[in-house]
């Protein structure tokens, strides 16, 4: 090796012509070589690891110039096997790994797999209204957290950091509240098949109304910051242009599906976890590009701080009431309880199944070890995700464990539309289209 | 619970004989008829109380075998919409010359479900699509189920069709065999199976003629195996890394 050879760009001949490997940051022969063959095609490899592809994605960008004539994404990067997983437990354990799929939309991936389970049991309408109305609770809040998230990385990728720091500020705020009903900031496992899992802590409501108080005057904050902003407005409108024939096609739905104009929202459409009982609107723009997308999550924040704050009325309401199914055949048996050395079943409950009760001992040690039967069938209970449709087919052979559980995740779907959205544009135009459909990487892998 | 006692409970008319004393037991979620018509469908056969294999019968379980049972083909004419789907179904592929498309229909828990032969899967889903009384637009995702002891009906594919119009759902359910786990791809009809058919190659082995790249889609490109086939292990995999293997956990150390 000579000394004016570059260690960090090599260049080979192959069959399909000469080509270029670059692992470092100096373009420099590739702007000689390319000079040499007189044209300007280049294949760019991006990511997996690259800050602005929202998460581990790898997008492998054909180039001529700086326009996209190819855009393909690899995906799996962040593949666990939870599917293959939860059919090694119980259906109840099954939350605690479908919480970590959609890490930016937990309460929405337990709330799916638990609408499945319920119907898949018959017991839809056995489920306490008061679980009802915290699951909805916290799916908004939820909705809330997660379109902050895409607001605040969105801005980061196209280089608007104040966009991601107020962002991440709020969110904290929203995680605060989850730390506080749930005990985590993430990983829940809180929405249980036949309820939730524990009551509302005392004084929740109270900051669940300030927390409504204080996003009433944060969110019009973000308005005034972005939506008339000239160089946020230059980035975004017209950029990752997708109509209703294609979203349709594409089975697009969520924001992306709204920015077209249709109103489709499984909430009003297909309502669950008594939605239709809310007062809230269905947000459409009709631009069908990134920056419609993004007044449309931004207005969805207002419209869930309506559900969440209409929802804490409800709860202030039905103080004391169940949270978990009656059914004690179906019911986790132990209360939980914060003990000196952290949380764990409540001591009534042990003194109960150790020293009074051997019935109730077999009762909790059937239903924790071998867990609950289904019966056999199958079943799909979509809910509306922050990204979109977001459904569990589940599957059960009447066992103690998912036969089978397959996500249909919103992410993976809207995903698709990467090479429609971004071939013919420009390379930083990617990344804002990509931004715009708010691709969850652990959920598109699972 | 054998099958006797499902096909008994579904059955509910006055004319049974029933004993009232039972129908607590009846009416527990478990023990619930799990179809409308009596007739059920056996797909295989559940070994053991909890699942696990080869770890000997520490729970006194280990010899008990169930049936496991699916919910039945429903009868027609069936209720409400349903019907109405399924009348537009039939006239639609009747004018495309399409006979025996659809080997049943299942209604469980208010969903509708569809088994579909395999060769007319196309002009099922084209049907479903474009007939302004059926108008599935939606493609919402495709997904697999491995039943290893359904003979012949091994891996079986599932598409959930949404339509907009309509505000309704349908499944599809296509069976095919181990040995020749080949079937048409719909993604002329709905683009969006592109991946979603890829994943499920990826993780059953199925393997969809017409699709323009099935290649894998979360698994490495050169992975051995389909991981959601109920005949591959959980784990158990050595996992290569710099050139050098690491085995899988249950294979580290010796503990003897």
């Amino acid at each position: 090796m000579t000394a004016d050879q570059d260690l960090y760009a090599s260049s080979t001949e192959t069959t399909e012509g000469r080509v270029f490997t670059v692992s470092g940051q100096d373009w420099d022969q590739i702007a000689e070589g390319l000079a040499e063959d007189d044209t300007e095609r280049v294949v760019v490899n991006m990511g997996p690891q690259h800050p602005s592809t929202h998460g581990v994605l790898r997008l492998i960008l054909e180039l001529e110039g700086e326009t996209v004539t190819e855009a393909r994404c690899g995906i799996g990067y962040l593949h666990t096997g939870i599917e293959k997983n939860m059919e090694f437990r119980s259906w109840v354990q099954g939350v605690t790994f479908c919480t970590r799929m959609d890490y930016l939309s937990p309460f929405f991936n337990e709330a799916t797999y638990c609408l499945g389970i319920e119907r898949l049991l018959d017991i839809e309408d056995q489920v306490p209204e008061k679980a009802t109305v915290m699951r909805v609770l916290l799916m908004e809040l939820n909705r809330i957290s997660s379109h902050l998230v895409a607001i605040a990385t969105g801005g980061m990728e196209i280089g608007a950091l104040t966009v991601m720091t107020v962002g991440f500020r709020e969110r904290e705020l929203v995680l605060d509240l989850f730390e506080l009903i749930t005990g985590l900031r993430m990983n829940h496992a809180f929405i249980r098949p036949g309820g939730v899992a524990q009551d509302l802590p005392p004084g929740a409501l109270d900051e669940i109304r300030a927390f409504v108080a204080l996003m009433r005057k944060r969110l019009p904050e973000y308005a005034a910051l972005c939506n008339a902003n000239p160089i946020f407005k230059a980035r975004l409108v017209d950029v990752g242009h997708l109509d209703l024939e294609g979203c349709v096609a594409l089975g697009m739905t969520g924001p992306v599906l709204r920015s077209t104009g249709y109103p489709w929202d499984l909430r009003k459409t297909q309502p669950y976890c008594g939605y239709e009982t809310y007062d809230f609107d269905v947000q459409t723009w009709d631009t069908a590009d990134s920056y419609g997308r993004f007044r449309i999550r931004l207005a969805e924040m207002e419209e869930s701080l309506k559900i969440v704050e209409q929802a804490a009325e409800r709860l202030a309401g039905l103080e004391g009431a169940p949270v978990m199914i009656e059914d004690k055949k179906i019911a986790w048996p132990s209360q939980l309880a914060i003990g000196s050395d952290g949380m764990g079943n409540s001591l009534d409950h042990i003194r109960h199944i150790m020293g009074e009760s051997m019935e109730a001992l077999i009762h909790h040690f059937k239903l924790v070890t071998e867990g609950f039967r289904v019966p056999a069938g199958q079943a799909y209970v979509p809910v509306e995700g922050p990204r979109g449709e977001l459904g569990a087919h589940v599957v059960s052979d009447g066992g103690t464990r998912p036969y089978r559980v397959h996500f249909r995740d919103p992410s993976f779907t809207n995903l698709q539309a990467t090479s429609v959205m971004s071939e013919g544009g420009m390379v930083a135009d990617v990344i804002v289209a990509i931004a715009s459909i708010d691709p969850v990487m652990g959920g598109v892998d699972r | 619970m054998t099958d006797d006692d499902k096909t008994g409970t579904a059955d509910k008319t006055d004319t049974t004989g029933k004993a009232p004393d039972q129908r607590a037991v009846e009416e527990s979620p478990e023990n619930a008829p799990a179809t409308l018509d009596p007739e059920v469908r056996a797909v295989g056969a559940r070994h053991g109380m909890f699942g696990t294999r080869g770890s000997g019968d520490t729970s006194g379980y280990g010899g008990l075998v169930q049936p496991v049972v699916y919910p039945g083909l429903a009868r027609r004419p069936l209720d409400g919409w349903h019907e109405e789907v399924a009348s537009a179904l039939d006239a639609a592929l009747a004018a495309a010359g399409v006979s025996d498309g659809i080997e049943g229909v299942v209604v469980h828990r208010g969903e509708l479900t569809f088994h579909v032969r395999r060769d007319a899967l196309p002009s099922v889903a084209r049907a479903l699509r474009d007939d302004p009384s059926l108008r599935f637009e939606v493609l919402s995702g495709v997904s697999g189920v491995h039943y290893p002891d359904d003979a012949g009906r091994e891996i079986h594919v599932v598409h959930h069709l949404l339509s907009m119009t309509w505000n309704r759902r349908v499944r599809l359910e296509v069976s095919v065999p181990d040995a020749d786990p080949h079937l048409p791809s719909v993604v002329t009809t709905y683009p969006t199976a592109d991946w979603h058919e890829r994943e499920t190659y990826d993780m059953f082995g199925v393997v969809f003629d017409g699709h323009p790249a099935l290649t894998r889609i979360l698994m490495p490109d050169d992975w051995p195996g389909h991981p959601q086939r109920k005949d591959y292990p959980l784990g158990g995999i050595p996992v290569e890394y710099k050139g050098g293997s690491v085995p899988p956990p249950d294979q580290r150390r010796s503990y003897n």
